[in-house]
């Protein structure tokens, strides 16, 4: 219940926190929502040095389109994700998986960026991330450079960032007309991690898809891009027949382990059952928008 | 308000929400006194192990850490091991073994919280692990390893048996039966989880030689003179009782959780005895889970036998009673089973045979808690999902097996086979209600016709029998001491009221229901009459609540003290009227002349008078004590309705609703009760669905946090339809019976039921909760039926 | 290893050297001494240390002090002004909301916010925006009921005042 001892810094800069990262070195880490960080602390799981704040750290709660992309900052909360009207119509997904984070109080002050670079294979946004294609900013005092999400999510709790590197910005590809997206959770209880969790993108042209993209949350050491799944729509008409085959194939593509949120082929029907609805949703609002 | 001075069965809101929604409660974490230092615990990975060494060298260090209590310095006071309440021993701390995963090893002392916690990090221990017992058949086979070697008399991990009924009797109707069904059935482990841990201020006064100890307890009487006995078969020498006081503060929650005296209790009082400083023990969410109280565990084995016409004959339960290393279950002594053996429930069953054997494992001690009314939610569960299963069996309509088989409303007072005697009961009426308040006969017709679409719903029924308010003398005691209760009031000349308990609330409102009875009972406005419990210094002695128990004993016993002030009160009455006591009676709340309404005293005008004008030869002042001995208990009960339905791509079981009737008899708050159903359906969910502590082969516990110990949000609950019946109880003073935790008990059940009503099609006789999504898939994946 | 950590707690300035680790619900719970705010579990599951962090509901036990440097802080202590009870308050003593009050006061800021946002909730967002505050005692029934009573309390003209005694 009580963190280690630790000392606290709150940069009022970028480059004052990743001189301080780069200084600390794996004595330090960084800090967005605290919501993750601090109840490993409070275990004694984590017992870092060093504790480094972003909060102080202008430039970082960017929400907005700009060049094609919609760019969301390291420190935007899960809250103003899932409370935003630009959101809600075109990045749909998105908002969903933000609603289903833990509970709406953690929300408030867990972040995008956060979920990201913890790379539990528990957490809802990496599975998402996947499925809408999007980049990973990471600076560090050398400058920044993009990753792709693929690239990003290596194995569980680890990622490509270097360890004088600091994640900033997550990038979304703007999707093109009949586009539509979701995000669908089972889990135990509100509040818990998924027992297993589907994000869908999916773009029509007509009756055909012609973009698709998924991502599998909890089946894994990351969160699980199924290719073959994704592979096997491209090109064909969304139906209940081909609707089920990627399901399948999306569990194929699982690697569950048995655990306290069910057995590993519990898990697998699950994913079958979760892909086949999130694609059913996604293509619903593709063809409205 | 002052002037409408109805009082009973009415909805008068509460005394206690002043305090809490303005966060001016006071609970243990509270408490703060010049001088307190803090305690925390070293505790056991291991669920079985020898411990070799503690290093305490590298805590001692820290500054601010004051001591590092073991098991080997409390034994040189006597004080390593304790008493339970069902007089089996219990360790405070090990001195050389460990029998529990989160066992208490060390207790570190130190002037700060943070500092108390970083010395629990540093304070080292080594382990020689042993096999350990986690599986309770395994453990009463003859190379099990023994969990208590302690028990030098015993040579196996069996702790007792204990038999209820006529066997004969019942292996002949079982003989003769033309339907018998058999389930096993097993209840796991759960929780009480009240959001409020426990803990303890300890504060020794060295000069006066007084123990003052703030806990979280449900019963602090008993707690106190546990104390004093404790103390005087230490090397500490006895602590009289007049030198202990014991108070529980407020309390976040007890349900049964805040009834066992816990080690933490004993070295936080020990280290303040011997320092003469307040220690403060508040123990974190993880160690709550992990160490206290647990409830349930029981493996039965479950018959009933019939005939083909629907009539139950007779009953046979075997149960296996996992109670972890130490039988610490807050039983009454002459029941180390508690009421199980009500499990013949709302029928007329001619005979039944129950046995239960009690065994040790490598788990920690317990176990009667979560609101199951001394096991009484095992015995309404295993009632409830077998007489189901006779219905399946008989293709026989679930609500009609019922009705046909129900103790009839004229047959009170009903002697069940197994001895209790039931006070009063309307079983059909409920059941009757409840089916018209769902409206039962189109949910069957809705079932059948998404049966044949492939759709899953269920409908699930539990008429359950209580039996709540411990008890009378002649049959119940707990370590000895009986189980009465007790009310003093006292009459102030203005007026108003004080009033005392020996019970006491952990949320359920008796600084209000317990001035309801007193206004009415006394005619006095609600408003003038306040309520004092939980003191041992002030209030009388009790037996604490829990078990239901508060408004059949100490309820009793403040109507019952409360006559004999109005006795008195009459005869002051006909002193001031100049009329015969003979001639005076008490209507609408004034004392009459019989013939002559304009002549009337209130209770106000005689409290006056009774400092200022008493009669010559009487005594002044008006107030009384009285000590209630229940004749019996009382019996209350209800009945449930839950529609399930189930998502074929997920498993996922739904309720869509659930309806309770109840009937606790007079109700004395109304909004009170209600409150205490809802809380009480919301507490039988959770197990029927969500929640259950299990242990690896190597004794760790899976469920040790609330991240896996899966409490229900408002998400997973419910809005629950309530309603009720009222058939009072006939020898109760105010016609009540309890009702705390009704809904506990008939509740999961109900669940059960409609989870296997919505797959017995396909089979199903029985499942176990707590029913996961991934059980009922697996069931459907069996039968081809999952759809994506 | 210490921090100054200055806010406003409900509504007039507070200001404590702590030590860095110091978690917020200490430094209300102890170092400012109001007890209202409470701690039930160790793994963010619980909600019963709910305050509200420049109005928006945080979970106490879950951010340091210092995190909250130079925020507005308001505990269940601050909900009553003047003497007179915040409708919210009243909501959970009309319609019995509450039992053993160890939740209490996190259902009721959570209730607050919920309200200052959405004034008029139906059951479902109620039970959405309380979804992270766990209660052993009452079902969430009342809690519900509750927080919708305090909802049109606050819409009202000119509410009265409720005697709570």
């Amino acid at each position: 219940m009580i963190p280690p001892p630790f000392t606290y810094v709150a940069p009022q800069s970028l480059p004052e926190a990743l001189s301080l990262l780069q200084q600390h070195g794996s004595d330090a880490k960084l800090m967005a929502g605290g919501q993750s960080l601090i109840p490993l602390m409070k275990f004694r799981l984590a017992s870092p040095k060093y504790v480094i704040d972003l909060r102080k750290v202008p430039g970082l709660d960017t929400l907005e389109e700009r060049d094609g992309h919609l760019v969301i900052g390291a420190m935007v909360r899960e809250a103003a994700i899932e409370h935003s009207p630009l959101l809600q119509q075109r990045y749909t997904g998105l908002v969903e998986a933000s609603e289903v984070v833990a509970d709406p109080i953690v929300r408030n002050f867990a972040t995008l960026g956060g979920n990201l670079a913890h790379a539990d294979p528990a957490n809802d946004h990496p599975a998402m991330m996947l499925a809408l294609r999007a980049q990973i900013v990471a600076a560090s005092l050398k400058g920044q450079r993009h990753i792709s999400i693929d690239d990003f999510l290596v194995d569980t709790f680890e990622t490509s960032l270097a360890p004088d590197e600091a994640l900033v910005e997550i990038r979304i590809p703007h999707p093109p007309q009949h586009t539509g997206s979701a995000y669908i959770k089972l889990e135990r209880k509100v509040g818990d991690y998924a027992i297993a969790a589907v994000g869908a993108q999916v773009t029509l042209h007509g009756q055909t898809c012609t973009h698709v993209g998924l991502g599998l949350t909890n089946v894994g050491p990351k969160a699980i891009r199924p290719t073959e799944a994704e592979q096997f729509l491209v090109g064909k008409q969304l139906d209940e027949q081909t609707i089920r085959e990627a399901a399948r194939l999306a569990g194929e593509a699982a690697e569950p382990t048995s655990d306290l949120r069910g057995p590993a082929e519990y898990k697998r029907g699950v994913v079958r059952t979760l892909t086949a609805r999130a694609l059913r949703l996604a293509a619903e609002r593709a063809q409205k928008g | 308000m002052a002037t409408d001075l109805h009082a009973f069965g009415k909805s008068v809101k509460r005394r206690e929400d002043p305090r809490f929604i303005r966060g001016k409660g006071t609970y243990i974490d509270d408490i703060k006194l010049p001088g307190m230092i803090y305690m925390d615990i070293v505790r056991s990975p291991y669920a079985h192990a020898k411990i070799l060494k503690i290093d305490a060298s590298k805590a001692l260090a820290l500054p601010g850490v004051l001591a590092v209590i073991t098991g080997k310095d409390l034994d040189a006071y006597k004080l390593a091991w304790m008493p339970t309440l069902m007089s089996d021993t219990q360790m405070v701390l090990p001195i050389d073994r460990v029998v529990y995963q989160s066992q208490e090893v060390a207790a570190v002392i130190a002037t700060e919280r943070y500092i108390a916690a970083d010395a629990v990090a540093l304070v080292e221990v080594e382990y020689e692990p042993l096999p350990p017992v986690v599986d309770p058949y395994k453990a009463l086979e003859p190379d099990a390893p023994l969990v208590r070697p302690d028990h030098a008399d015993k040579k196996t991990n069996h702790i007792w048996h204990w038999e209820s009924g006529d066997k004969a009797r019942t292996d002949q109707l079982f003989n003769e039966a033309e339907v018998v069904v058999k389930e096993h059935m097993y209840l796991p482990r759960i929780h009480v989880s009240s959001i409020e841990t426990c803990g303890c201020v300890a504060s020794f006064d060295k000069v006066n030689g007084k123990l003052t100890v703030w806990m979280t307890t449900q019963a602090p009487h008993a707690i106190r003179t546990v104390f004093s006995l404790v103390t005087a078969a230490s090397a500490v020498g006895q602590i009289p009782e007049h030198k202990i006081r014991i108070i529980s503060p407020d309390i976040g929650g007890g349900f049964g959780g805040k009834v066992p005296v816990y080690p933490g209790y004993v070295i936080a009082t020990a280290a303040s005895v011997l320092t003469g400083l307040p220690v403060k023990w508040i123990e974190d969410r993880s160690e709550n889970l992990q160490a206290d109280s647990f409830a349930r565990d029981y493996h039965m084995d479950v018959e009933l036998a019939g005939k083909r016409d629907g009539t139950i004959t007779a009953m046979r339960v075997k149960t296996l009673a996992d109670h972890g290393s130490a039988d610490a279950a807050a039983n009454p002594s002459k029941f180390p089973a508690g009421l199980f053996n009500v499990c013949t429930g709302s029928y007329q069953i001619q005979a039944a045979h129950i046995e239960v054997d009690g065994v040790y494992t490598n788990k920690p001690p317990g176990g009667v808690a979560y609101r199951c009314s001394f096991r009484v939610t095992e015995a309404v569960h295993a009632i409830e999902r077998i007489v189901d299963r006779m219905a399946q069996e008989l293709k026989m309509d679930p609500a009609e097996l019922r009705l046909k088989n129900f103790i009839p409303p004229d047959k009170f007072p009903y002697k069940s086979a197994t001895g209790w005697e039931y006070d009063s009961g309307n079983y059909p009426a409920a059941l009757k209600l409840a089916m018209e308040k769902i409206g039962y006969a189109d949910l069957r017709k809705e079932q059948a016709e998404k049966r044949a679409r492939g759709e899953l719903m269920g409908i699930g029924i539990s008429t359950f029998t209580e039996i709540v308010g411990a008890g009378p003398s002649h049959t119940f005691d707990i370590l000895g001491i009986k189980m009465f209760d007790s009310a003093e009031i006292r009459v102030h000349p203005t007026g108003s009221a004080i009033v005392r308990i020996g019970v006491q609330t952990q949320g359920q409102g008796h600084e209000t229901t317990f001035a309801q009875i007193v206004a009415e009972e006394l005619g006095l406005p609600v408003d003038n009459i306040t309520v004092e419990h939980g003191d041992t210094d002030t209030a009388p002695y009790g037996l604490g609540t829990y078990a239901s128990r508060s408004t059949p004993t100490a309820g009793a016993a403040t109507a019952m003290a409360a006559r004999k002030i109005r006795e008195k009160a009459k005869l002051i009455a006909a002193h001031l009227l100049e009329a015969s006591p003979d001639d005076i009676e008490w209507v609408d709340y004034k004392f009459q002349v019989k013939g002559a309404p304009g002549r009337s005293k209130t209770m106000a005008d005689v409290a006056f008078a009774a400092y200022t004008n008493h009669p010559q030869g009487m005594e002044a002042g008006l107030e009384a004590v009285d000590y209630y001995d229940p004749p019996n208990l009382t019996f209350p009960f209800g009945a449930y309705i839950c529609v399930v339905d189930i998502d074929r791509g997920t498993g996922a079981v739904k309720i869509r609703r659930f309806v309770a009737v109840d009937d606790c008899g007079n109700i004395i708050n109304p909004m009170i009760v209600d409150g205490q159903i809802h809380g009480g359906l919301t507490m039988g969910m959770a197990p029927a669905l969500l929640e259950g502590i299990f242990y690896d082969e190597n004794g760790n516990i899976q469920q040790g946090t609330f991240m896996d110990y899966l409490l229900p949000t408002s998400m997973e609950t419910p809005a629950w339809e309530t309603d009720k019946t009222c058939t009072p109880s006939p020898h109760h003073p105010l016609g009540a019976k309890g009702v705390g935790e009704s809904a506990t008990v008939g509740a999961p059940p109900a669940i059960a039921n409609a989870v296997v009503d919505a797959l017995s099609h396909l089979g199903v006789t029985h499942l176990d909760i707590p029913i996961t999504p991934w059980k009922v898939y697996e069931i459907l994946q069996a039968h081809g039926l999952t759809e994506v | 290893m210490t921090q100054h950590v200055q806010v406003t707690l409900n509504g007039k300035p507070f200001q404590a050297d702590v030590e860095d680790r110091l978690l917020l619900v200490h430094f209300i719970r102890e170092v400012a001494n109001l007890t209202g705010t409470h701690i039930g579990c160790d793994t963010t599951s619980c909600g019963a240390c709910t305050v509200l962090v420049n109005g928006v509901p945080a979970k106490s036990c879950t951010l340091l002090a210092a995190q909250v440097d130079g925020a507005e802080i308001q505990t269940v202590e601050g909900l009553e002004q003047d003497g007179k009870l915040h409708p919210i308050q009243e909501g959970f003593y009309e319609e019995h909301g509450l039992q053993c009050g160890f939740c209490t006061p996190g259902m009721m800021l959570v209730g607050k916010a919920l309200l200052e946002q959405n004034p008029n909730p139906t059951e479902a967002e109620v039970r959405h925006a309380i979804s992270g505050n766990l209660c052993r005692c009452t079902g969430y029934v009342n809690i519900v009921k509750a927080i919708q009573y305090a909802g049109k309390k606050m819409s009202a003209p000119a509410p009265e005042p409720v005697e709570v005694k």
